[in-house]
């Protein structure tokens, strides 16, 4: 069966030219590039490309890149070190949407002696900024905040965040994971201190990431080892890996406006037919400010794990918010931090698109998707009430 | 993704039974919008009070459209004294099993069915038994402590998984292994496994274990062990047909032969595979 993967949110397929060069490095190039022959010396050079690509992509020079595992460590390696480089302030501020990697090191924190303001945000899924200066304080070590979330697509101002931090003094990090190579990203715009990337969102593999340090902001290493990353993530480096990473950035700059066109066209015709088709269907989350690729979609009086795995049947790879796929029983904290009401949470779909994706399949989606919220709308007692129910939005 | 076996696939794809009963003897509903999943199960008798016709309407997740449909298939023709001896575990391995976390499911089930029952004969329902105790989906210390005692639950984990108690805010997790304690404070329900077991005992309670729980879950995928030795609290099995050639063989060693056999002979067990 042929899969149609709209699936891009959770991973992406490697690219062909990042499998590519990345091949001679589990044969040929296997050399340390630590090491002090040439054999290993020639690996050394190609990882500082990768790293000029990398930083290329995001306008970073490339000794402000640190290669590491994935995206959580990341994530983690700033969060430690802002508060290793504070250590008398013992407050820390970040959103009720961020991914696991950033909210459950903050729920973490927040058991172990510090004081954690998780902002809110509204029904489309917006920070309001002035929540965010009111909970800013002497005491605050950093400021973490997603560039663009992962469940709904929903960008964040950073640019203006970053401003507002940089003139207080006050170490700002964001999680870029799923902006960078959807979305213009630009450190030279954006004053943050720290952002998090990672490699298999964008065409890379997986076991890859980045942490973007901005020149001049206090560093405290996370993996305490050899001299690697100039001693500030020790352990040798996953050079296969970085060098596809590095191939995919390259990729991802010249594929940039694909995705804000191709893609984003594509994204709107599933979304607008879905809802064309399908009564009692609503996107979450703020459509003006959003990634080109994601589309978060309920369906009221269904539940999200039976669609994904109806839609399975077809070879649609898809996910959901929904409490039975996460594996907890509540529906994803970033629908409820927007209230989106339980009866929509629970059939939540989310479909996320990349420049693989071709107008056949996303039509095949169409196709497919409208029966089977009507088959299993026929199963449910709810969607028969509903009729002389009110939408609970 | 969740490990369903494929009689779960095959009732959640072609669910039996859909629909609700015109004029019906019994009508039970469980569970709600809110919570994620919910069931509405009619049905009819026929002259010797047998189940002649019965049928549900499923608002969930695969598991609870499949659990449906499994229950209406097994009670049908069913007399009600026959029917409210069905348990969730019945319905669970008439499934061929369910992810753990998907116990609710089956508990689901059982809850409107005999909802269903005490609807035809009668009994006003009763409204809230006994004082909840997780807030987020409403489950009271008496449901808890009759699924615990019916499947030997021993962890909070368990009864989330079975009732969703606890699985919301959490805050009620002190409370839920308070309820486990007192339910295994009393003697009578207290296992019956040995406190010490002699070298023979335990190889006689191994090999039982072996035969009668995991080597039948071996061999509905084509598998098969074989008890090699015991050498004091290591077990050395070796694995048979399809297990042999298995990538996953080592997951299904640790997640089922050693836990299954942990829980059934004592904690300290450590299984080995001998190639």
């Amino acid at each position: 069966m042929k899969v149609v993967y709209t699936d891009n949110n959770a991973t992406t397929q490697v690219a062909p030219e990042v499998l590519e060069v990345m091949l001679p490095y589990f044969h040929d190039l296997y050399g340390n590039p630590s090491s002090m022959h040439s054999f290993g010396g020639k690996v050394a050079q190609k990882l500082q490309e990768a790293r000029e690509k990398v930083a290329l992509l995001i306008g970073a020079s490339p000794d402000e890149i640190l290669f590491t595992s994935c995206g959580t460590e990341s994530d983690n390696t700033a969060i430690r070190s802002a508060i290793a480089s504070c250590p008398d302030k013992k407050h820390i501020i970040t959103t009720r949407v961020e991914h696991p990697a950033v909210k459950n090191l903050y729920e973490y924190l927040g058991k172990n002696g510090y004081r954690v303001t998780f902002l809110p945000v509204d029904r489309q899924g917006r920070l309001n900024m002035e929540d965010l200066e009111e909970s800013l304080s002497d005491n605050t070590a950093i400021v973490s905040i997603m560039w663009a979330n992962n469940e709904t697509g929903v960008i964040f101002p950073i640019e203006e965040i970053a401003r507002m931090l940089n003139e207080r003094g006050i170490l700002f990090h964001t999680d870029a994971v799923q902006a960078v190579g959807k979305i213009p990203v630009d450190v030279q715009q954006v004053p943050v201190n720290m952002l998090a990337l990672s490699g298999h969102k964008l065409h890379a593999s997986k076991g890859v990431g980045a942490l973007y340090i901005r020149k001049g902001t206090p560093f405290s290493p996370f993996l305490i080892g050899g001299h690697q990353e100039r001693g500030r993530r020790g352990g040798t480096e996953n050079i296969a890996s970085i060098i596809g990473f590095g191939k995919a950035c390259e990729l991802a700059a010249k594929n940039i406006k694909q995705e804000q066109v191709q893609v984003k066209d594509l994204r709107d015709k599933l979304e607008n037919e879905i809802l064309r088709q399908v009564p009692n269907a609503m996107i979450n989350g703020d459509r003006k400010h959003r990634l080109p690729n994601t589309t978060n979609i309920s369906f009221e009086y269904v539940e999200g794990e039976a669609i994904l795995l109806m839609m399975n049947e077809f070879g649609i790879c898809a996910s959901s918010g929904s409490a039975c796929t996460s594996g907890s029983l509540e529906p994803s904290h970033v629908l409820r931090a927007m209230d989106v009401p339980f009866t929509a949470a629970h059939g939540s779909i989310r479909f996320s698109l990349s420049i693989y994706n071709t107008e056949e399949e996303i039509d095949f989606i169409i196709e497919k998707l409208s029966p089977i919220i009507k088959r299993l709308r026929e199963l449910s007692q709810f969607w028969t009430e509903s009729k002389t129910a009110q939408r609970p939005c | 993704m969740w490990n369903y076996t494929d009689k779960v696939i095959d009732h959640f794809l072609n669910p039996r039974n859909v629909g609700e009963v015109e004029n019906p003897d019994g009508i039970g509903e469980e569970g709600s919008l809110i919570c994620g999943d919910a069931l509405k199960l009619t049905f009819k008798l026929d002259d010797q009070k047998r189940i002649k016709k019965v049928k549900f309407k499923t608002f969930g997740c695969a598991s609870a459209i499949a659990t449906s449909s499994a229950l209406t298939e097994m009670i049908q023709g069913m007399t009600l004294e026959e029917a409210e001896k069905v348990t969730n575990e019945d319905i669970a391995r008439y499934l061929g099993g369910l992810p753990k976390e998907k116990m609710h499911c089956s508990v689901m089930g059982r809850d409107a069915l005999e909802k269903a029952i005490a609807y035809y004969r009668g009994e006003t329902e009763k409204k809230v038994e006994g004082e909840i105790v997780c807030e987020c989906f409403e489950v009271t210390d008496m449901e808890i402590e009759r699924v615990v005692r019916e499947n030997n639950l021993n962890t909070v984990e368990d009864v989330t998984n079975y009732t969703k108690a606890g699985g919301g805010c959490q805050k009620c997790h002190d409370k839920i292994k308070a309820i486990i304690d007192k339910v295994y404070g009393k003697p009578h329900v207290v296992s019956e496994k040995p406190v010490r077991l002699t070298n023979i005992q335990k190889i006689k309670l191994i090999e039982k274990t072996l035969e009668d729980e995991i080597r039948p879950l071996l061999k509905k995928d084509g598998g098969d062990i074989e008890l090699i030795d015991v050498e004091g609290n290591t077990v050395l099995v070796k694995f048979q047909e399809a297990c042999a050639t298995c990538a996953a063989s080592r997951a299904t060693l640790k997640n089922l032969v050693e836990s299954g056999l942990r829980e059934s002979v004592t904690p300290e067990l450590i299984v080995e595979e001998v190639k």
